[in-house]
């Protein structure tokens, strides 16, 4: 599905989210890809990503069992190796980056790789070509967002519907980004650690804790 | 969906059933830990009492309080088109679509003077009843478009001539589902027409975008200047950048699709 396609917001708040992912199509390209999937996500380290993620298996930040001690310790690092030695079937392997220069770099060397797998990137128009005419590698198709319609005053305000958007499954419920905003907004947690929580949700790996951070140090000082 | 809540009389957190869409994030997407549910309650009630409040972890379930109904049917369909983790058996994707333009370099799928729509009915977040999306596929059947076979929306038509879908799944409600139509560029403005014309008839959200295939130098001049026009901006897209190549050793043998992205 179109999971990263309806991220809300303008042109200049998608500056730090871009998502590439591999995928396979059954039948043409999907026999023994798990080695080049991995390649793809291994190849990613060096680019700094914010965040990895397998649609099969989730993404760097998974819920866990835990103990009573996490509410006081708890370890919210984000694990790209359990991302690449869990992929053992096609699936999508994504790629979050939150820095235009290095999507163009990571594209690039993607392309020299030449793995054979079905490359797309997910991100405002301008990224996007920029990553094209860096790379050389001119676009082969498109799927334009054309945003939300019908009922929109069911949407939550602004900033909650950025966070949410993030999770095209909408995994990440309204209700958990704006007790987030909230309890940002009432220091009960940092930016950081709210981003983490929201992320958690994410059953593939596509949300951008980066970009959901900077949207909560925002809110912090106005609600839009 | 809002559908967990506390019920004041059994003084209980409980799953309005009607208002689940199956999607299990509250089950999946939280960590758990397994604590006796006595003692929980208890400890509560103490901190209650003295009008003081624990500050939890806000995605950790304390008790493993969630357990998964067996589903049959028709409510399993909510999980299917809900729940991304559980591939749809018509599909074999997990997710609530196909693979549209994302493997279209290999695919071909839509090609030079095509515009594919996807038409996602309940996102984001505010789910749609299943009457709802059939409003919407009956409408694009009338005027005669082809819905896309692998699409699991398809799958429950019983004739995609008509668009109707099985009548004991109009009520249940889902997360999204995506209407999944291919036609030619020419018929742009008139999909868009019948869409905006359904939007006001149903309860829910529309999410629409449109795939479309480049020309050899990745420019796009067919579809943007006319959905400009019809008055949608274009800030985001998901581009394919046409690095796929047939590998699978039958496909190459039996030359599948061969170029088949690359007209």
């Amino acid at each position: 599905m179109t999971n990263t396609l309806h991220r809300f917001g303008t042109t200049e708040s998608f500056r730090d989210d871009i998502v590439i992912f591999a995928r396979t199509s059954r039948g043409k390209n999907d026999k023994d890809c798990v080695p080049k999937l991995k390649r793809f996500l291994e190849m990613a380290l060096m680019y700094n990503p914010v965040n990895l993620g397998d649609s099969a298996h989730g993404g760097a930040l998974r819920p866990k069992e835990l103990t009573p001690s996490a509410h006081w310790s708890r370890n919210l690092e984000l694990d790209f190796r359990a991302v690449i030695d869990g992929i053992d079937t096609p699936t999508n392997a994504v790629v979050v980056l939150n820095n235009l220069e290095a999507a163009e770099k990571f594209l690039k060397e993607v392309k020299e790789a030449d793995l054979g797998l079905c490359v797309n990137m997910s991100t405002s128009l301008e990224n996007a070509m920029a990553c094209s005419c860096a790379a050389g590698q001119p676009r082969h198709s498109l799927s334009y967002s054309l945003g939300f319609e019908g009922e929109t005053e069911k949407l939550p305000n602004t900033q909650v519907l950025m966070l949410t958007t993030m999770c095209g499954h909408s995994m990440v419920s309204a209700s958990l980004a704006k007790k987030m905003v909230d309890w940002v907004k009432e220091g009960r947690r940092t930016p950081e650690q709210a981003a983490k929580y929201l992320t958690h949700f994410c059953s593939c790996g596509v949300y951008n804790p980066s970009r959901a951070q900077r949207i909560l140090e925002d809110a912090k000082k106005h609600t839009e | 969906m809002g559908a967990i809540y506390v019920d004041p009389v059994i003084n209980r957190a409980t799953v309005e059933r009607d208002e689940c869409v199956e999607c299990y994030s509250c089950y999946n997407g939280m960590s758990k830990e397994h604590l006796n549910p006595t003692v929980v309650r208890l400890l509560r009630r103490l901190f209650k009492m003295a009008r003081l409040r624990f500050d939890p972890e806000p995605d950790v379930c304390p008790t493993s309080a969630l357990t998964p109904d067996e589903l049959t049917w028709p409510r399993v369909i909510r999980r299917a088109f809900s729940d991304p983790l559980v591939p749809h058996e018509s599909t074999g994707v997990r997710g609530r679509g196909t693979e549209e333009v994302k493997t279209n370099d290999l695919t071909g799928r839509v090609k030079r003077g095509e515009v594919n729509f996807t038409i996602e009915l309940g996102r984001p977040g505010v789910g749609v009843r299943m009457y709802d999306i059939q409003k919407m596929t009956m409408a694009l059947a009338k005027i005669g478009v082809a819905f896309e076979k692998n699409n699991p929306i398809t799958t429950l038509m019983p004739d995609p001539g008509t668009g109707a879908l099985q009548p004991e799944v109009l009520n249940e409600k889902i997360l999204s589902a995506i209407i999944e139509v291919l036609v030619k560029i020419d018929r742009l403005e008139e999909i868009l027409g019948v869409v905006r014309e359904v939007e006001k008839q149903v309860k829910t959200v529309v999410a629409i975008a449109t795939g479309v295939r480049c020309d050899e130098n990745g420019e796009e001049n067919d579809v943007a200047p006319i959905v400009q026009r019809l008055g949608f901006k274009l800030v985001r897209a998901k581009t394919n950048f046409g690095l796929g190549r047939i590998t699978n050793p039958e496909a190459i043998k039996a030359g599948a699709g061969a170029g088949a992205g690359h007209d």
